[in-house]
């Protein structure tokens, strides 16, 4: 319980709220980063997945899918305090080379899921809106994507959590961000420091978390959310 | 800031790996330990708990709400805040996996319980078999593959995962990301990562291979 009480404490220092290590300016590093690599990951992931599981025709496209299955299975085994380290030691410490493995990581799962997302939208589904004379972009973009909504913000979701703790992991190859206030207070053993940083780390993957509810509310059709909870 | 490594230095030293084999295979050893009690733990907790949530189904929002939380938060942060409580020691990263592992099971064991066909469940009873009998003997095993790929996900996470103790400096082959990060040695760290990977594949295969055996149906 004291642990708590000299994490609280630790907010309430006014040292704790200005100045360059500032929980302010070190919440504005971490989502910079963060965003960054989320940015790009999307960039990335998305139209490739969507893309892969709107062609479902000729064996290429049928090895493609399989490879980007397997992908995201394959990265689960990668450990990030590795890669990041690797990267920063073979690149060269600063915020690009530390981008890769935040970005490596993350692209799997938006990958796979917005790609199984598309996929498993219904044969019958596809047909229908073919049958109405709807072009192939328009089934992606009115039928498939809408469908696939769901699947494809769990896949965003987890890529995002899993970017905003690796960027707190990347405090130890000298990255900025409140993967800091843990880093540094596991070296200096203040621990009232580390328990503070831990607690901003969770409160804002919490906040990701509703982001993505409100999200998934928000733009999931009602149709779509009533044939997915049955 | 950090040099690449100069040219006669090679990206791996061998040598190095042979010196240092024995404190690498202990690495490797606590590795494992770390990463497979968790599973164990968390598969225990998560059978009870998706029985529960597949029987009464009104209890399974709530619970899937917990277990999203909870894989959502950064291991580091689980860790540094199990200091307070549990020390620098091996309990303090296990229990964090062990959240993680519960949380990829539970959703399993319900989606596996409720993938039973109601024909299948019929029969059974019409066969006379009682509610446990039934559930171990019909239910579980058809439950058997969507658990298993829960089993499969959680596992080689753990593995991934293990390594980030080594920032609190229990991490297993993680300790060789560390070392080799303080003496910008690269040959640790590479063999770090390349034996996670061959672990996590390891580990999945004989899950795979496990799947097969408590399956015998399932094979053509």
């Amino acid at each position: 319980m004291n642990a708590i009480l000299n994490a609280l404490r630790w907010f309430g220092q006014s040292e704790q709220w200005s100045g360059p290590d500032g929980i302010p300016q070190r919440l504005l590093e971490h989502l910079w980063y963060s965003g960054l690599a989320f940015a790009i990951t999307l960039v990335i992931a998305l139209p490739l997945g969507l893309a892969l599981g709107h062609v479902r025709r000729g064996r290429a496209a049928a090895a493609l899918g399989f490879a980007v299955v397997s992908s995201a299975n394959g990265a689960r085994a990668l450990p990030t305090l590795g890669l990041l380290i690797l990267a920063v030691l073979l690149a060269g410490s600063g915020v690009g080379p530390t981008l890769v493995p935040l970005v490596v990581l993350a692209v799997p799962p938006v990958l796979v899921n917005a790609y199984t997302g598309v996929r498993q939208v219904e044969p019958q589904i596809r047909d229908a809106a073919e049958g109405m004379g709807m072009t192939g972009s328009q089934v992606l973009w009115r039928v498939e994507i809408p469908v696939a909504l769901p699947l494809v913000l769990l896949g965003m979701r987890t890529a995002a959590i899993q970017i905003v703790s690796t960027a707190t992991i990347a405090a130890y190859v000298g990255l900025g961000g409140l993967g800091r206030y843990i880093i540094d207070g596991l070296k200096r053993q203040e621990y009232d420091s580390t328990a503070g940083g831990a607690i901003l780390v969770i409160a804002l993957a919490f906040l990701i978390q509703l982001i993505f509810t409100g999200l998934h509310r928000l733009s999931v059709s009602p149709g779509v959310r009533l044939s997915a909870s049955h | 800031m950090i040099a690449a490594p100069a040219d006669d230095e090679p990206l791996i030293r061998w040598d190095w790996l042979a010196r240092n084999a024995d404190d690498i295979g202990g690495m490797l050893a606590d590795h494992v330990y770390l990463s497979v009690v968790p599973v164990v733990i968390g598969l225990v907790i998560a059978l009870p708990v998706g029985l529960a949530c597949a029987r009464w189904r009104w209890i399974y929002p709530p619970v899937l709400a917990v277990t999203s939380l909870l894989y959502a938060l950064p291991a580091i942060a689980l860790f540094v805040v199990l200091i307070a409580f549990t020390g620098l020691s091996h309990t303090t990263v296990m229990i964090p996996l062990a959240l993680y592992t519960l949380s990829v099971l539970v959703p399993g064991v319900v989606d596996g319980l409720r993938a039973v066909p109601d024909h299948v469940r019929q029969a059974a009873v019409a066969m006379g078999f009682g509610p446990l009998r039934r559930l171990v003997q019909v239910e579980l095993p058809i439950a058997v593959p969507v658990v298993m790929a829960g089993l499969r996900v959680a596992t080689v996470s753990n593995i991934s995962l293990v390594s980030v103790g080594a920032l609190i400096g229990i991490g297993g082959l993680g300790e060789l990301f560390t070392d080799g990060f303080n003496r910008d040695f690269p040959t640790p760290i590479i063999a770090g990562v390349v034996l996670t990977i061959l672990l996590a594949v390891a580990a999945d295969g004989l899950l795979i291979l496990v799947q097969r055996l408590l399956t015998p149906w399932s094979r053509q």
